[in-house]
């Protein structure tokens, strides 16, 4: 059997695609958890809500593209805002898996909401991507997820140097590198907390709204979370650098073994790379191994 | 007012109860669950034998999270199991449920040990994720194999007992009630001996723990076979009540459902995994009295669309509720309220 490489080139492209919109989604992640120590269950369903958000902006509202994606990320993070005030932290002190759980919560809360308002049934988001298809050699690749992906990369780098560079940015990496040290050098850092939850609400809407506009919108979007997570515990919770090349390799993975197996298999061959890396690398490859005290 | 109990023996420090006034109560409420299929109606036993299930299955994750410490939201996926073995059982050897149901317990519990392998280098919520993938794991199995069905699922045979055919609620009640006793009894016991003990050390400190002598690695995994046993039996149950089962059975949520009933509960108690079953499973049947009686114009003239999102958001409400304002779950609330009529004159 001969490989037709330029067919396994469109594929990888396509898994790259997909794989930029994990790598942003599990920055998000990544940034809550570095923050405020919580494993964000609800990812997925936050992406979810910013999508109906610019759903009813748009199509509801009529309101044009370039003022429904800012509108829907500013009400993403109020909205980020107000899940960090309300429900993590009266959760502050407590154990991990309360605080996981809570999230859990939250996940369910936000996927009733959603069919209460929206109905179950699966929308479309209006098309605002250039729809002409994009050729590299002999490969095409979709557009929308050509250019998802390139917003994604942007997006990433644009975070990545605000949270190199600007005031708020030090202050999480601090916060996140020690919460006593930080409070005593005068930061904030409940402030900081809500800054991560926002921050990090906005960054999912972003992929939310890029995930929506390629596979449509509907009240089981969360599923997109699954396999973020899956992304972040390959490239280790609490690291920048893993979410990238994990929402890179997942995205390739679910792609090939998309392709060449069926798209059943996707989950499987994601959640069985989970078990491998577990085994072979308990904190993800990038993770930090906490070292316990008695 | 009670002010303590004295024990003088060993015997007597691990007695399931220490008074005589207990032992009346337990006798009274089990002569009550006797009487209760005489009087209640179809839909009460329907329920009755529902929540008996699931107290099963609560009370397995109870040891396990509750009580070892270690997360897991695979116990749909080992009720799946647990439920596939009894289904294929019955129906190609038609061999007694009693067997049929231990034979389910142990397939989950071997698959449970399995799973539970990497718990020893996993710890905390890295643990919980990795039990995910043994639910995408199962879901896989279940769908792709030709014996159990594909996605259509089996269809079993109702249960024979003494060449009685259990087939409604009000026969089935006189199986599952005394089979999810006996599991709650055992539960109850386990914590009274040195394994319930080792559970113990091992959520609060596993390095203490080992420290103190226990081996971790033995120790946790008997906590997940144990765990996973109780899920197989309770998904056995299940499907004989049922009387079918298909790959969709037993989705993530239902894991989910567990480690709320958990939480609402109370863990590390057994009294909690009652309670939180008992609640868990009865307030989306409240919800739906209440979406019935609601006016057609506040529902907007189709209650059964509105019922399932509303379930839905009420189920995660009371998650996070229950984390927020009352972490010790309903075995708190019910101490409380023993204790205001332990001290009654004195303090209210």
């Amino acid at each position: 059997m001969t490989i037709d490489w330029w067919l396994l080139f469109e594929i990888s492209l396509a898994g790259l695609g997909t794989g930029g919109l994990y790598a942003l989604t599990g920055l998000a992640f990544v940034m809550i958890y570095k923050a405020t120590r919580v494993v964000n269950l609800a990812i997925g369903e936050m992406l979810m809500i910013s999508a109906y958000i610019f759903f009813s902006f748009s199509a509801g509202m009529g309101l044009p593209i370039w003022l429904a994606i800012p509108g829907a990320l500013l009400v993403s993070g109020a909205f980020g805002a107000l899940v960090e005030r309300t429900i993590i932290r009266p959760m502050l002190g407590e154990s991990p898996i309360s605080s996981f759980m809570v999230t859990v919560g939250l996940s369910s809360i936000l996927v009733g909401l959603v069919e209460l308002i929206w109905t179950a049934d699966q929308q479309r988001l209006p098309e605002f991507l250039p729809s002409k298809p994009i050729q590299i050699g002999e490969a095409f690749v979709s557009p929308k997820i050509f250019y998802g992906f390139w917003t994604a990369v942007l997006l990433i780098a644009l975070v990545l140097l605000v949270f190199r560079y600007w005031r708020g940015g030090v202050a999480l990496r601090a916060t996140a590198s020690d919460q006593a040290a930080a409070y005593s050098m005068g930061i904030n850092v409940p402030r900081v907390f809500s800054l991560a939850w926002v921050a990090a609400a906005m960054i999912a809407g972003v992929a939310g709204i890029v995930v929506g506009s390629i596979g449509g919108i509907s009240s089981a979007m969360g599923a997109f979370g699954l396999s973020v997570l899956v992304v972040v515990i390959f490239g280790g919770l609490d690291s920048v650098l893993g979410a990238l090349v994990g929402g890179i390799a997942v995205g390739l993975i679910e792609a090939l073994t998309g392709f060449y197996l069926g798209g059943e298999y996707k989950i499987l061959a994601t959640f069985s790379l989970l078990v491998l890396i577990l085994l072979i690398r308990p904190y993800g490859l990038f993770g930090t191994h906490e070292i316990e005290r008695l | 007012m009670r002010i303590g109990s004295a024990k003088e023996s060993y015997a007597g420090d691990a007695a399931l109860f220490d008074s005589r006034t207990q032992y009346v109560w337990v006798c009274v409420l089990a002569l009550a669950l006797c009487a209760f299929p005489f009087v209640a109606s179809e839909y009460w036993l329907y329920l009755a034998c529902l929540v008996a299930i699931n107290i099963a299955s609560t009370t397995g994750l109870n040891i396990l999270t509750g009580y070892t410490g270690l997360v897991s939201l695979g116990q749909a996926a080992f009720m799946g199991l647990g439920a596939y073995t009894v289904a294929i059982l019955q129906i190609r050897f038609a061999s007694p449920f009693i067997l049929n149901l231990l034979a389910g317990g142990t397939v989950a519990m071997l698959a449970g040990i399995t799973v539970g392998l990497p718990s020893l280098r996993v710890k905390g919520l890295y643990l919980a994720i990795a039990t995910i993938a043994a639910g995408v794991m199962a879901h896989f199995i279940f769908s792709h194999f030709s014996l159990m069905g594909g996605s259509g699922g089996l269809t079993v045979p109702p249960a024979q007992f003494f060449g009685i055919e259990l087939d409604d609620s009000f026969k089935l009640y006189w199986v599952i009630v005394p089979v999810a006793a006996l599991m709650l009894l055992g539960a109850a016991n386990l914590f009274r001996t040195r394994i319930g003990r080792a559970f113990i050390a091992i959520r609060d400190r596993d390095i203490s723990a080992e420290v103190l002598g226990i081996s971790l690695l033995h120790y946790k995994l008997l906590a997940f076979a144990i765990s996973s046993f109780y899920a197989g039996v309770a998904g056995g149950l299940f499907v004989y009540f049922f009387r079918a089962v298909t790959p969709e059975s037993f989705p993530l949520l239902m894991s989910i459902f567990f480690l709320a009933a958990v939480i609402v509960g109370g863990m590390g108690s057994i009294l909690g995994s009652i309670l939180g079953a008992v609640f868990m499973t009865l307030v989306p049947e409240v919800l739906k009295l209440i979406v019935g009686w609601l006016p057609v114009a506040l529902v907007g003239g189709n209650a059964t669309l509105v019922l399932s999102p509303i379930r839905t958001i009420v189920f995660g409400l009371m998650i996070v509720l229950f984390l927020i304002f009352e972490p010790h779950g309903l075995a708190e609330v019910w101490r409380r309220i023993r204790r205001l009529f332990h001290l009654w004159p004195f303090r209210t």
